[in-house]
């Protein structure tokens, strides 16, 4: 199935795209989507433990399962203000 | 002045401000005035206090010499972000009114990235509340600075965004009622 990654700050800076495609397995959570990420752009596993998920635009853990056409997103730490 | 029932309601031109929202951001440069002026209008008259708080772009940061900012948001969720800061101003301080409004894109030196504005019956609260949701904002508001420096340029991180680490949300209140 597919869905729809958005990335962030330094993240999308990693992954030179703030907006990306993926097709992932059913059944699949918001951490299938970060392994695949990370594998593809080593530069981003360092943010695993510091960064935030989030699922059609609310804060989500990172083991929320995942339909078609979600929009998924990966949040660096952040530093508004 | 009051206003019979037969008058005519007064018509404000197009220039004219309208009444803006509570919570906002995007990349209009930032006004207390309106904000103020926004959230006087559920007042009612038991207001005894209106604290205002401007976060401002600074000429250095860590011993660099700052050119200017970036600022980038996750905006949907960054609008739900404020209004559970909302939510949880009016659990602690039942009856504060709150306005927030951040700014993104390029800001220069002296510009305003963040505009906060408190309302309550009693200053003490209206002060806490404003710095509390400061401190929320920088804890869990989905918005990241680019800092421009004299030789380079870097992402700031701060916290990792976790709206239910109460740990995180029992700091700020701690900040706030110092």
């Amino acid at each position: 199935m597919r869905v729809t990654v958005r990335l962030f700050a330094r993240l999308r800076d990693i992954a030179g795209a703030a907006e990306m495609p993926r097709e992932i397995p059913a059944g699949s959570t918001i951490r299938t989507v970060w392994t695949q990420l990370a594998g593809e752009f080593p530069g981003m596993a360092a943010y695993e433990r510091s960064m935030s998920s989030a699922l059609n635009a609310d804060y989500a853990r990172m083991d929320a399962e995942v339909h078609e056409g979600d929009e998924i997103a990966f949040l660096p730490p952040v530093s508004g203000g | 002045m009051t206003r019979r029932p037969n008058d005519e309601i007064p018509k404000f031109s197009d220039t004219e401000a309208v009444t803006p929202q509570l919570f906002a951001i995007g990349p209009t440069a930032l006004a207390l005035e309106p904000l103020v002026s926004a959230i006087a209008v559920d007042s009612d008259g038991v207001d005894g206090a209106v604290v205002t708080f401007l976060g401002l772009v600074r000429n250095h940061n860590q011993g660099r010499r700052v050119q200017y900012l970036e600022y980038e948001a996750y905006e949907p969720l960054a609008l739900k972000a404020f209004e559970r800061i909302d939510r949880e101003v009016r659990e602690r301080w039942p009856g504060m009114r709150l306005a927030l409004h951040h700014r993104t894109g390029r800001l220069e030196i002296g510009e305003s990235s963040v505009a906060i504005v408190t309302a309550s019956p009693h200053r003490a609260d209206a002060f806490a509340a404003c710095r509390y949701v400061i401190e929320r904002v920088k804890q869990i508001v989905p918005v990241w600075k680019r800092e421009y420096f004299d030789g380079g340029d870097v992402w700031i991180e701060g916290a990792t965004a976790d709206p239910e680490d109460d740990a995180a949300r029992a700091r700020a209140e701690r900040i706030a009622c110092a």
